[in-house]
C-alpha cells in the first residue's frame, strides 16, 4: 500500500471535479488500491506454482526431444531420463509422460512432457492418431470426474494437455497426408501448434516458400491451429495474434550443445561449414517460438484449454448421458457415467 | 538345346612374340565398337517425396533432367505409387549414353503404405521379362536393355535408424536389383551424428540380412584401397544442388545457408563425389554386369523352373520357352495358322450375320411397299367413288339445267310469239 489515508484525503480534496463517463464506469476520485490485486495474485501463484502439460507429436527422428530440452533449457525429455538412445521403434503408438518440477525466479512449474513414440513410423499408419485422441479425452474425463464430485479437492490436479506441438517434416514440398489427417481431427480438442522441425535442412528461400505452402494447405483444409482466430478477445489481441499467425509455423532447430562463436557461448549445431545458432533469429525461429510459447502465451494456452476445449468436451459428455451423477469422493471407480 | 563342345583345356603355353603382331589393338577395337553403339544405363530412384531425389539426379548428371515443378498445395499427394520413366540421351567426349531414370512418386507418402513396393517390383520384373522374351526370340537383332541396373534408395536423415518401411522395401528388392542406400539431405546432420547414423544403418542392414550392392575386389592394390574407403563410408551421405555459389573466390555448387555454404563437391561436407565417381566413373559397367549375371539370371532361372516344373506353361509368359529354334518355328507357324483359322471363322460369322440382316431389311421394305400399294389402291378407289358421285350429281344437274333451259326456251318462244302477235295487231290498226 503506497498511500496512507491522509494522503488519500488530500488527493480527494484536490480532485473534486470527477466526471461520470457515459458507459457507467466511474473514474476514481483517488487511489484505492485495486491494482494491487496483480501483486496478490503473483504472490499466490508463486506459492502454489502451476502445471503445464505439453505434448509432442511427430514421427521419430524429427528432433522432438532435443527441442523440448532446448525450450526448457534442461534435460526434461524422456530420452535423458535414462532411456537408451537407440530404442527400437515401437509397433504401436505409445504415450509416455515424464514430469519435472523446474523453478525460476521463485516460480515453480510442474512441467509434464507427453511423448508419442511410434507415431507415423509404421508402414501402415491408419488411425495412429487414435491413441493420442483417447489420451487427451481421458485427461478431460479425469478432470470432469473430479469436478463433478460432491466434495471436491481444493486444487484439482490438472493433467489436461495444454498444448500439442506438431512436428512437420521439412520435405520442402508440402504437408504429408498424415499431417493433415492428424491436425484435422485434433484441432478441436487440443491447442495444436505446428512446427517445422530440423529447419537447418532448408535455405532461407526454401524455408519461406515451404512455410507459405504449409500455411495455405492448413487454411484449405480448415485446420485452426493455436492461436485460433475465433478466440481473439479484442483488437490488441487480434493484432498480436495476427502477427504470430503470419509467422507460423515456426521453423526451429534444437540443440543442447554449446559452441563458441565470436567469443560467445551459444547453443548450436556445428557442421563442417558453420555453426547453426539456435537462438539467432537469422538462422532459425526458435527464439520466436520460445517467446511465444513461454513468455507470452503460456497462461493463454491454459485458459483456452480450460475454457474452450474442456468446456466443449464437458458439454458433449453431459448431453450424452443426460447428465452426470455426482459421486462422493470415496467412490472413485466406475459410476453411472 | 544346343550343346557346347566340351572345352578341353590343355595347358596353355605362353610364348613370346618376335615382332609386333598388332592384337594389342583389340581393346581399341572393342572401344570403338562400343562407342559407336552407345551405352545404356537405367537408374531407379526410390524414396519418400521431399528427400531431394530429383535434385540429386540433376547434380549427378549436371543437367536439368527433371523439369518438373514441385507439387503445389493444390496437388494432392498421389494415392498410389506410380512408376515413371524418363529417357535422355547425353553425350560426352564422343560417347553416347542413353540414360533412363525411373522415378517412383508417391512412394511412402500415404497414410497406409503397405505394399507400396509392389508397383516397383512389378516394374523391375516386367523389364526383366521383356529382356527374357527378347532374348528368346528367333530374330534378336535389336535387343534394347531396359533392365534396371541400379536402385538408389533414399533414407530420411532422422539420425536414429532405418524405418520399418525402409527395411521392408530393401528386403524385397535386394535380390532383384542392385540396391545402393543413400542418406538424403545429409546437410541436416553434423559429422558426429552422421557417423552414428551410418553405423546404426549398417548394423540394421546386417541384422536383417539385406544384401546391398557390394563393390568387387580387384587385383589392383590401389583400387582395393579406394574400394575399402568407399565401403567404410557406406551408406553414402549425399547433398544435391545445381546452384553455383561463390566461396572464397571459387565457384562451387552448394547450398547457401545464413551460417555458411554446404558445398556439394567437398569431400568433407558430404559423400557426393564418392557417389558420383563410383556410380559413373568406375562402377557403371560393373553394375550392369552384376545386373546381367546375377539378378537377371536369378529371375530367369526362377521363371524357367516354374515352367519346366509344371510341364505346362503355368506362368503367363507370352514368350516361347521351348528349346530348339525349329520347334519354335513350328509352334509359331501353328499359332499363326490357328490365328488365321480363328479369323476366318470370325469373318464367316460376321458375313452370316450381315446376310441375315440384309434379308431382314429387304423383307421389311417389301412389306412396306405392299402396304403402301394397298393404301394407294384404297385411295384411288375412294377417289374414283368420289368422282362417280360427282359425276352423278353433275349429270343430274345437267339434266335439270337442260330441262330448265328448255322451259326457258319455251317461255321465250311463247313470249316472242305473243310479241309478234301484238306487233301484228298493232300494225293493222
Amino acid at each position: 500500500m503506497a498511500n496512507t489515508p491522509r494522503s488519500r484525503v488530500n488527493l480527494l480534496s484536490k480532485a473534486i471535479s470527477g466526471t461520470h463517463s457515459s458507459t457507467g464506469g466511474s473514474t476514481l476520485l483517488g487511489y484505492i488500491g485495486i491494482d494491487t490485486i496483480i501483486e496478490q495474485m503473483r504472490k499466490k501463484t508463486m506459492k502454489t506454482g502451476f502445471d503445464f502439460n505439453i505434448m509432442v507429436v511427430g514421427h521419430s527422428g524429427l528432433g522432438k526431444s532435443t527441442l523440448v530440452n532446448t525450450l526448457f533449457k534442461s534435460q526434461v525429455s524422456r530420452r535423458s531420463a535414462g532411456w537408451a538412445r537407440d530404442e527400437k521403434i515401437p509397433k504401436t503408438v505409445e504415450i509416455k509422460s515424464v514430469s519435472h518440477v523446474i523453478e525460476e525466479g521463485g516460480v515453480k512449474m510442474k512441467l509434464t512432457l507427453v511423448d508419442t513414440p511410434g507415431f507415423g513410423d509404421q508402414i501402415n499408419n491408419d488411425n495412429c492418431w487414435e491413441p493420442i485422441s483417447k489420451f487427451i479425452n481421458e485427461q478431460y474425463e479425469k478432470f470432469l470426474k473430479e469436478e463433478v464430485n460432491i466434495t471436491r479437492k481444493k486444487r484439482i490436479p490438472d493433467t489436461r494437455v495444454h498444448c500439442c506441438l506438431y512436428f512437420i517434416s521439412p520435405t520442402g514440398h508440402s504437408l504429408r497426408q498424415l499431417d493433415i489427417e492428424f491436425m484435422k481431427r485434433l484441432s478441436h480438442s487440443v491447442n495444436i501448434i505446428p512446427i517445422i522441425a530440423k529447419a537447418d535442412t532448408m535455405t532461407t528461400e526454401e524455408r519461406q516458400e515451404f512455410k507459405q505452402r504449409v500455411r495455405k494447405e492448413l487454411e484449405m483444409s480448415g485446420i485452426e491451429f493455436y492461436p485460433q482466430k475465433e478466440f481473439d478477445d479484442d483488437m490488441e489481441d487480434k493484432s498480436d495474434n495476427d502477427k504470430i499467425r503470419e509467422a507460423m509455423p515456426f521453423a526451429v532447430v534444437g540443440s543442447d550443445k554449446e559452441y563458441q562463436v565470436n567469443g560467445k557461448r551459444v547453443l548450436g549445431r556445428k557442421t563442417a561449414w558453420g555453426v547453426v545458432e539456435v537462438e539467432n533469429p537469422n538462422h532459425c525461429e526458435f527464439a520466436q517460438l520460445r517467446d511465444f510459447l513461454i513468455r507470452s502465451h503460456l497462461q493463454d494456452l491454459k485458459e483456452v484449454t480450460h475454457n474452450i476445449h474442456y468446456e466443449t468436451y464437458r458439454a458433449k459428455r453431459l448431453n450424452e448421458n443426460g447428465g452426470l451423477h455426482p459421486i462422493s469422493s470415496s467412490d472413485t471407480q466406475e459410476s453411472n457415467l | 538345346m544346343i550343346e557346347r563342345p566340351d572345352t578341353v583345356v590343355p595347358s596353355i603355353a605362353q610364348r613370346n612374340l618376335e615382332g609386333y603382331v598388332g592384337f594389342a589393338n583389340l581393346p581399341n577395337q572393342v572401344y570403338r565398337k562400343s562407342v559407336k553403339r552407345g551405352f545404356e544405363f537405367t537408374l531407379m530412384v526410390v524414396g519418400e517425396s521431399g528427400l531431394g531425389k530429383s535434385t540429386l539426379i540433376n547434380s549427378l548428371f549436371l543437367t536439368d533432367l527433371y523439369s518438373k515443378d514441385y507439387p503445389g498445395p493444390s496437388q494432392r499427394i498421389k494415392k498410389t505409387v506410380q512408376v515413371e520413366q524418363s529417357k535422355v540421351l547425353v553425350k560426352e567426349g564422343g560417347v553416347q549414353l542413353t540414360l533412363t531414370i525411373v522415378d517412383t512418386p508417391g512412394f511412402g507418402d500415404a497414410v497406409d503404405n503397405s505394399n507400396c513396393w509392389q508397383p516397383v517390383i512389378n516394374y523391375i520384373d516386367s523389364k526383366c521379362e521383356d529382356f527374357l522374351n527378347a532374348e528368346s526370340r528367333v530374330n534378336r537383332r535389336s535387343m534394347p536393355d531396359n533392365r534396371v541396373h541400379c536402385c538408389l534408395y533414399f533414407i530420411a536423415p532422422s539420425g536414429h535408424g532405418l524405418k520399418p518401411l525402409d527395411i521392408e522395401f530393401m528386403k524385397r528388392l535386394h535380390d532383384k536389383v542392385n540396391v545402393i542406400p543413400l542418406i538424403a539431405k545429409a546437410d541436416t546432420l553434423t559429422p558426429e551424428e552422421c557417423q552414428l547414423f551410418k553405423k546404426q544403418i549398417m548394423k540394421e542392414i546386417q541384422e536383417h540380412k539385406i544384401k546391398i550392392y557390394e563393390f568387387p575386389d580387384t587385383e589392383d592394390d590401389e583400387d582395393n584401397k579406394l574400394i575399402r574407403k568407399i565401403k567404410e563410408k557406406m551408406p553414402l551421405a549425399v547433398v544435391g544442388s545445381n546452384v553455383v555459389i561463390e566461396v572464397n573466390g571459387k565457384k562451387v555448387r552448394g547450398r547457401q545457408y545464413p551460417w555458411g555454404v554446404a558445398e556439394v563437391e567437398n569431400g568433407e561436407h558430404c559423400d557426393f563425389t564418392v557417389l558420383r565417381n563410383m556410380l559413373i566413373r568406375t562402377h557403371m559397367q560393373d553394375l550392369k554386369d552384376v545386373t546381367n549375371n546375377v539378378h537377371y539370371e536369378n529371375y530367369r532361372s526362377k521363371k524357367l523352373a516354374a515352367v519346366t516344373c509344371n510341364g505346362v506353361d503355368a506362368s503367363k509368359t507370352k514368350g516361347q520357352l521351348t528349346k530348339s529354334p525349329l520347334a519354335q518355328m513350328e509352334e509359331e507357324r501353328r499359332d499363326h495358322v490357328m490365328k488365321m483359322k480363328k479369323m476366318e471363322a470370325e469373318m464367316e460369322q460376321v458375313f452370316e450375320m450381315k446376310v441375315k440382316e440384309k434379308k431382314q431389311k429387304l423383307k421389311d421394305s417389301e412389306a412396306e411397299l405392299e402396304r403402301r400399294h394397298e393404301q394407294m389402291k384404297r385411295n384411288l378407289e375412294a377417289q374414283y367413288k368420289e368422282l362417280e358421285e360427282k359425276r352423278r350429281v353433275f349429270e343430274e344437274e345437267k339434266v335439270n339445267w337442260e330441262a330448265q333451259q328448255r322451259i326457258l326456251e319455251q317461255q321465250k318462244l311463247d313470249a316472242s310469239k305473243t310479241m309478234e302477235k301484238n306487233k301484228k295487231k298493232g300494225k293493222i290498226f
